[in-house]
């Protein structure tokens, strides 16, 4: 392997993370639809769950279960605690955020943002 | 039990929030959640008392483990001084959520309500209390979830509160995932998630890129998160659409546990001496604060749904605060310590007073005040009082934290920086005028809504009023404890004048 590469190969857990990390981003940015948004709010936060989990990794390192053999090398296993509680709280994040969208199309008739905006437009103009 | 008060703090209300959910009639449920809140403001004074008189930092070893294996409570000057804050809040807008809660959700939600109040404050209690990052989040998310809950509780009213309460979920989400990879980043370099044990261990690794961009990713989450100026656009519909009582609740409280929280992290584990602090970090939150506080009070000049106003306001006035953060001395720090203790009082008091209109005539603009201030003087004049603290007048609270920002800005030589704030400050008259205008000079309309008002309901906003005056005239005490609270980030040897 020439020496250039090493970088890249050494290292391509955190590209992979972060071209995940700009594809949910995108999308929560770029995407009218409520759904959509939530969609990639998720693969956002994946990305940094297995930030955390890739980082826990020990070169030549076993699953963290103690064999009693000194000589045996262990992988880290807090970010994995960790993430199990940021597992937590995204699905709750979903949840709530899901929750909204309901009421949102029960209220609105649209989950697409533009749609909510215009409406919300029409309402502030009599008002004020 | 003494010796408990610290997990006492964050526990009483997280577990009194289940309860709240479960009991049924209304009464029941807030008289729960009158205690809880009380018993916290309590604890939080004992704590204060008890840190200010020792002088020492006060650590609690959850379950017995000590650091950095274990989590630990920490309070030391800066946690004692931002816990009464969030709990008295807490207190007195549960007072005032009686009525306010009665006029605007519904009934069979009111258990939920309280479920969800009991443990936005426990979440905020528990980020200031805990002396660990990853624990930090966990609270931030406990806070803000049932924040988002309590923002969308609002579509009984007004429908508009649920797409707020969805893009105050979207950017606080995105807020709070940026923090937690600078936290893993620093976790990569150092091992270690206990704060004190983290400035330990940064200094050997302060050089790398890895550092400087773990500081950069936590700084703009919580940027996010208290909504500096360009990044408020979550907060003015939040707020505005909100119930009346979470509204005066978040407004004085969500934000500030923020930028105590940004504090905490930029001076607590990344110190004053990272490279790149003074002159990235620093020169940065200077620029934004005095933006967002023209933006802020320009905005709050135009606008007519007084919600709205003050929330644009709050924009200005988080940005004094983060002009107190970008001086980067111990004064500076001081100055937003001040400003986030006077401006939780004040705009508890504005919101709580501007609440108790928007239950009785539905929505407060300009137009339903007009003449207001005949029919329910009392209230209309807390406003006032709230208004004029927030231009900073003399004898108020404001004066003070003014005082001591523009003191920190003219140590470091910032001469047009102190003028600029004084000029924004100035420019507060024009929204604080227009309300006066619009209550004591116009006579009612025709067929306005009558308004009332019962000693029970500007009570609330009268002890905050009243907290205002007091902390205006005489201020000392507040303002050695905001000293004390800087100097636990900043040394009073270093910046010292």
């Amino acid at each position: 392997m020439s020496a250039w590469m090493d970088p890249i190969l050494g290292q391509w857990n955190y590209y992979l993370v972060i071209a995940l990390m700009m594809i949910g981003f995108y999308a929560v940015i770029a995407r009218g639809n409520m759904v959509k948004k939530i969609v990639g709010l998720n693969i956002f936060q994946t990305s940094v769950f297995m930030l955390y989990i890739s980082m826990g990794k020990v070169a030549n390192g076993t699953a963290p279960i103690l064999t009693g053999e000194p000589s045996t090398v262990y992988s880290n296993p807090l970010p994995h605690v960790l993430i199990l509680t940021a597992i937590v709280v995204g699905v709750s994040t979903t949840a709530v955020g899901y929750a909204l969208i309901i009421r949102i199309q029960e209220s609105f008739g649209s989950i697409e943002d533009d749609d909510i905006i215009a409406m919300l437009d029409d309402e502030e103009a009599p008002a004020s | 039990m003494m010796q408990h008060l610290p997990i006492l703090q964050v526990l009483l209300p997280l577990l009194a929030a289940p309860f709240a959910a479960l009991l049924r009639g209304r009464e029941l449920a807030w008289g729960l959640t009158f205690l809880t809140t009380g018993a916290a403001f309590l604890i939080s004074i004992a704590l204060f008392l008890e840190q200010r008189a020792l002088g020492t930092t006060l650590v609690y070893e959850l379950g017995n483990w000590a650091a950095p294996i274990g989590i630990v409570y920490v309070i030391d000057a800066a946690s004692a001084l931002v816990l009464p804050v969030i709990s008295g809040i807490g207190f007195i807008a549960t007072l005032a959520a009686r009525q306010l809660v009665a006029a605007e959700i519904d009934r069979r939600d009111h258990g939920l309500f309280y479920a969800a109040w009991l443990l936005t404050i426990a979440g905020m209690l528990g980020q200031v209390t805990t002396g660990d990052a990853f624990n930090i989040f966990v609270f931030l998310e406990i806070s803000s979830l049932s924040a988002y809950a309590l923002v969308a509780m609002g579509s009984g009213r007004d429908r508009r509160a649920l797409p707020a309460a969805f893009n105050y979920l979207i950017l606080g989400t995105v807020g709070a995932t940026f923090y937690v990879i600078g936290i893993g980043l620093l976790y990569m370099l150092t091992g270690t998630l206990n704060l004190a044990d983290l400035a330990e261990r940064l200094p050997q690794v302060e050089e790398t890129r890895a550092a400087f961009t773990a500081m950069a990713f936590i700084a703009l989450g919580l940027f996010l998160k208290m909504a500096l100026f360009p990044l408020h656009f979550w907060l003015v519909p939040a707020y505005a659409h909100a119930p009346s009582a979470v509204t005066a609740l978040m407004a004085s409280t969500a934000t500030k546990v923020s930028v105590y929280v940004l504090i905490r992290l930029i001076f607590g584990v990344f110190g004053i001496e990272f490279p790149g602090l003074v002159d990235g970090v620093g020169l940065l939150v200077l620029t934004l604060g005095i933006a967002g506080a023209f933006v802020g009070t320009l905005a709050a000049i135009v606008e007519t749904d007084l919600k709205k106003l003050f929330a644009q306001s709050s924009i200005a006035q988080l940005g004094y605060m983060a002009i107190g953060i970008g001086a980067m001395s111990a004064t500076g720090l001081a100055a937003a310590f001040l400003h986030l203790f006077n401006h939780a009082l004040m705009k508890g008091a504005l919101f709580l007073a501007i609440g108790m209109i928007a239950a009785q005539a539905g929505r407060a603009t300009m137009g339903t005040l007009q003449g207001a201030g005949k029919q329910i003087p009392i209230t209309m004049t807390a406003i006032l009082f709230g208004g004029l603290a927030l231009i900073g007048v003399p004898l108020t609270a404001g004066f003070i934290s003014k005082v001591y920002l523009i003191r920190a800005l003219l140590e470091q030589d910032f001469w047009l920086l102190a003028g600029l704030t004084f000029v924004s400050s100035a420019l507060a008259l024009a929204y604080v005028w227009k309300i006066i205008e619009a209550a004591w000079l116009r006579p009612r309309p025709e067929g306005a809504p009558e308004l009332s008002e019962t000693p029970s309901q500007y009570m609330p906003a009268w002890i905050m009023v009243i907290a205002t005056l007091g902390f205006g005239i005489y201020a000392t005490p507040l303002v050695d404890a905001a000293f004390a609270a800087a100097h636990v980030f900043i040394p009073a040897t270093v910046g010292a004048p």
